[in-house]
């Protein structure tokens, strides 16, 4: 056992020197190599950041939400419905909310208005979100006006900021009082957007949900992990989607490692028999080829998610910045959280180092078994 | 289909691995027909150089099964939120039928792999490579399943549909319903414990014995398979409530997260380790007459024995620390 | 002592291209001798030299070793016949026993560049997985013994004719081989350093080494303490001297 540990250590001390005498004809593969690693680890690095963020937003959202379809199009809620959805047993309760959209003309961006469920507000004030704040360049105390249904001007003062915890769920958000929402949008007392519902038991759900849809026929029940369930798979089916076109840029990559492989120099040849010559056993030089390409797959990989971490964290991944552009205008300081996952990293070892590794199995054993006696013939 | 970036990853290895597995049956095909080691013509050279070729390609499979076995479950866990009423792995592969057969067809694949290595490792030190022919029947058997494992999995991947509503672990294992999942749990918990202790006891006094006299190896061997089999129901059965302090939680994926500390990993590891070693001592057993192999074999038999008592020696000695340390109990210890 | 009989070997048998290397060669070698291989290029002495140092396997035909010959070797058990037979061996266990016993010294040296003269010639040692500080004194030593102490870390490009062909020496000495085997080995060297070589041989005999050499250089085989000269022509055994 020591033996086969200290013949293995000769052989890797061996590799690598030979590796860093051969850097020139290395370092075109662990480019490539790094590239593919960086593209693909930067795909799945970018989709997973917005699974989290998605998930994050809904985290906060009630359990299940009740709409009601009018026309098939989604339309303010009588608030007596609100009885009959406390009636169904297994209902917690059942909660008016009131929020819409706000068109800003000065900045030119969407604002969301909501009246705030366990937190009320006087007349006349309002808290805003950090982003409004920052493009309005407004701050606690200032007075903030809006253009109403009728066309006439409301102005409130500012009673706060929101804190900048998550600034994808509450940059663009603005808590009113639910008189002042009212009067802004010209909305009838007697409705609200949507009805919130929680249950005792999150199993229920489902039961909950058919019952409200039997009783309210005109009502549509959402359930917040049926949101989940859709982002999560719109953003795996977007990062697979990405991952399939890469495969061909993938397939490249392979080609060229395999033929980077299988292209051995003449002096490698030599080198190679010499070793075979003087004792070197053909299972010998192919662990030096395996650590020679262990070695270039941990450097370039490595490399490439180190990049890739860079580019999607912290410079907000400015290569797939047109993609996010139209996200919104009011995100120009939009950071997604730092977050590598142990299992994303598998995957990619899977998506690149397999690949490569395989497509040189063939190549090393066809350099491994030169006939030691060749360096005697030439 | 689901197209998430791991599935494009499973499907990819599972390519790669019945690319190799194919290829290397059927070089062993040409090896069965043609290998002479009596002859020094340029075929049997080559047909020897080529073996090198096989060897590395198998070390490999080994691995890449390894990966992907944990991957698939780690894989089938992340999708559980895709679908209704699955809470963890356990419900996301019983979405379609081929799910658990998969599971099952990479853990075997993996033992096979580990096997296919020992016995080759075992040919390479005896100079006329006595097991040659029968370690390329080997693999040509193996072959079909590993083919079958990445149809199947493809099948699995491809039938998926999310929002598809699917038990949960909570129901799939829960005792009022029927299939493979309740049928281990429905079983006493009393009955899988006598059966778990049991075998474990029967393996470490064989496997003593073996160590110490050089008896009992093919009881030894059959032991530390059932063990395997066992340690498995036993997981499913009443180790995994420990683990979870929940007294109708019997996933055994769930362990492989991390709210446990990943210990699942080190379970299963060890459980592959000594399923593999422990069968591959027995595999060997009919060739300590071969006159090449009389002086190494019983060495390396020994050695495995070891390493299957030491692989199984962790993997009770976490479950049963576990199960002493908890504050939960089952009301039986 | 080395026993060859009836050995053959071809190369792209049943091609066009068929060629027969050596063709049923009957030969004993003794050992601590020095025995030279005479014969023009193309005549087989290599191919010959090649078998002979298990670095390939004949088409055909039977190659034995002397067991006390052979270095110690776990997979042979002791106590079997007092000569092993290598024909039928796999490339691993042919390998297994040439590094054992057979030192190699080639025509250009074939040092590797790049690296430095320690490395060099601790390359054999490395399949043997020896404690590295075991071997790399060994090594200090050889290099000690061929007046090389100086030129350890020089890398081999910067050596001059006579330094690389000791270095290649040392190599060939690494593994302390009972048997050297050294093909043209002063095709590349001027007539001081041919006999500076001729003398290194001479001292490793007196050390009890057995010495093949294949050569058409007079200098070697014309040399005093060369035990037996074989003239090797197309393959086959010619007329023998002294």
């Amino acid at each position: 056992m020591a033996s086969w540990i200290e013949k293995q250590r000769s052989i890797l001390d061996y590799t690598l020197s030979s590796l860093m005498r051969r850097k020139g004809k290395n370092i075109s593969l662990f480019i490539v190599y790094t590239v593919v690693v960086f593209i693909l680890a930067s795909a799945m690095f970018f989709t997973q950041a917005m699974k989290r963020e998605a998930s994050l937003i809904l985290k906060d959202a009630p359990e299940m939400v009740v709409q009601r379809l009018l026309m098939g199009r989604y339309d303010p809620i009588p608030l007596d419905y609100l009885q009959k959805i406390r009636g169904i047993r297994g209902v917690i309760s059942a909660d008016a909310r009131l929020w819409g959209y706000y068109y800003d003309p000065v900045v030119g961006a969407n604002y969301t208005v909501m009246v705030p469920r366990n937190q009320s507000l006087s007349p006349g004030r309002i808290i805003i979100g950090n982003g409004i704040a920052r493009d309005r360049m407004i701050n606690r105390g200032d007075i903030f006006s809006f253009r109403a249904h009728d066309g006439q001007s409301r102005s409130f003062t500012i009673d706060g900021e929101l804190p900048a915890a998550s600034e994808l769920v509450s940059a663009d958000l603005i808590l009113i009082a639910e008189a002042d929402f009212r009067d802004l949008f010209g909305f009838p007392a007697s409705h609200a957007t949507d009805i919130a519902v929680s249950v005792i038991n999150p199993k229920e759900l489902l039961t909950i949900a058919r019952k409200i849809s039997e009783q309210l026929p005109d009502t549509r029940p959402i359930i917040r992990d049926e949101m989940v369930r859709t982002y999560d798979s719109v953003f795996d089916w977007r990062g697979g989607m990405v991952i399939v076109l890469i495969m061909m840029a993938l397939l490249a990559f392979v080609i060229f490692a395999w033929e980077k492989a299988s292209g051995l120099s003449a002096e490698e040849r030599r080198e190679i028999g010499i070793l075979k010559a003087i004792g070197w056993e053909t299972s010998d030089v192919i662990a030096a080829k395996t650590y020679e390409g262990s070695a270039v797959s941990f450097f370039s990989f490595t490399f490439g998610i180190l990049l890739a971490y860079g580019h999607v964290f912290f410079s907000a991944a400015f290569l797939f910045a047109p993609a996010l552009k139209g996200w919104s205008v009011l995100y120009p300081d939009f950071r997604i959280t730092p977050f590598i996952d142990p299992y994303q990293v598998a995957v990619l070892f899977f998506l690149t180092v397999v690949p490569y590794t395989v497509a040189t199995i063939v190549p090393s054993w066809r350099a491994a078994i030169v006939d030691p006696d060749s360096v005697m013939r030439s | 289909m689901i197209l998430h970036p791991a599935i494009v990853a499973l499907v990819l290895v599972s390519f790669l691995i019945s690319g190799m597995m194919l290829y290397s049956a059927l070089f062993g095909f040409r090896v069965i027909r043609r290998w002479d080691i009596q002859s020094g013509s340029e075929e049997q050279l080559a047909l020897e150089r080529k073996t090198y070729l096989i060897s590395t390609i198998l070390s490999y499979v080994f691995v890449f099964q390894i990966g992907s076995l944990f991957l698939y479950v780690y894989t089938a866990d992340s999708l559980h939120n895709l679908f209704i009423g699955a809470m963890c792995a356990a419900g996301s592969l019983y979405v379609d039928p081929y799910g658990y057969p998969t599971f099952i067809l990479k853990i075997l694949n993996c033992i096979l792999a580990g096997l296919w290595l020992i016995v080759n490792y075992v040919d390479n030190r005896a100079y006329d490579y006595p097991l040659i022919r029968k370690k390329y029947v080997m693999l040509l058997i193996m072959m079909p399943l590993f083919i079958t494992e990445g149809i199947s999995q493809w099948l699995y991947f491809a039938q998926m549909r999310a929002d598809v509503i699917t038990s949960c672990c909570g129901s799939l294992f829960s005792s009022e319903r029927s299939g493979v999942g309740s049928e281990i749990v429905g079983l006493p918990v009393k009955a899988a414990m006598a059966g778990f202790y049991l075998s474990l006891a029967l393996t470490f006094t064989t496997g003593f014995i073996y160590w110490i006299k050089g008896k009992w190896g093919r009881l030894f061997s059959f032991a530390s398979g059932l063990l395997f089999l066992m340690s498995g129901v036993a997981l499913v059965s009443f180790i995994s409530l420990y683990f979870y302090e929940l007294p109708t939680h019997h996933c055994p994926f769930c362990v492989l997260q991390r709210e446990y500390g990943y210990i699942g990993y080190l379970l299963y590891a060890a459980l592959l380790t000594g399923a593999v070693s422990g069968l591959g001592a027995g595999i060997l057993m009919p060739f300590r007459k071969v006159p090449s192999l009389s002086g190494s074999l019983p060495i390396i038999q020994k050695r495995l024995a070891m390493i299957c008592l030491i692989a199984y020696a962790i993997f009770a000695g976490i479950s049963i620390y576990r199960m002493v340390s908890a504050d939960f109990t089952l009301g039986l210890l | 002592m080395i026993r060859l009989s009836n050995v053959r070997k071809g190369f792209n048998l049943g091609r066009p291209n068929e060629f027969i290397a050596v063709g049923g060669v009957d030969l004993t070698l003794e050992g601590n001798r020095i025995t030279v291989l005479k014969g023009p290029s193309g005549s087989g002495k290599t191919t010959l030299l090649s078998l002979i140092g298990c670095m390939a396997r004949p088409t055909s035909g039977r190659i034995s070793l002397l067991r006390s010959l052979l270095g110690h070797n776990g997979f042979l058990k002791d106590g079997d016949m007092p000569e092993v037979e290598v024909t039928s061996l796999p490339e691993r266990f042919l390998t297994e026993i040439r590094r054992r016993t057979f030192g190699f010294i080639f025509q250009q040296f074939n040092l590797i560049k790049g690296i430095t003269v320690l490395e060099n010639i601790l390359l054999p040692t490395y399949p043997l997985g020896k404690k590295h500080r075991v071997v790399r004194k060994r090594a200090e030593e050889l290099l000690d013994m061929f007046a090389l102490g100086d030129r350890t870390a020089a890398r081999v490009e910067w050596l001059s004719g006579g330094e690389a062909q000791r270095v290649a020496i040392a190599r060939a000495l690494m593994n302390d081989p009972p048997i050297i085997i050294a093909d043209e080995p002063t095709a590349h060297l001027d007539s001081k350093l041919s006999g500076e070589f001729m003398d290194i041989i001479a001292r490793l005999k007196g050390q009890g080494k057995t010495i093949i050499i294949a050569s058409h250089d007079p200098l070697v085989f014309a040399a005093p303490f060369v035990d037996r000269v074989i003239a090797v022509r197309d393959g086959m055994i010619g007329g023998e001297g002294a």
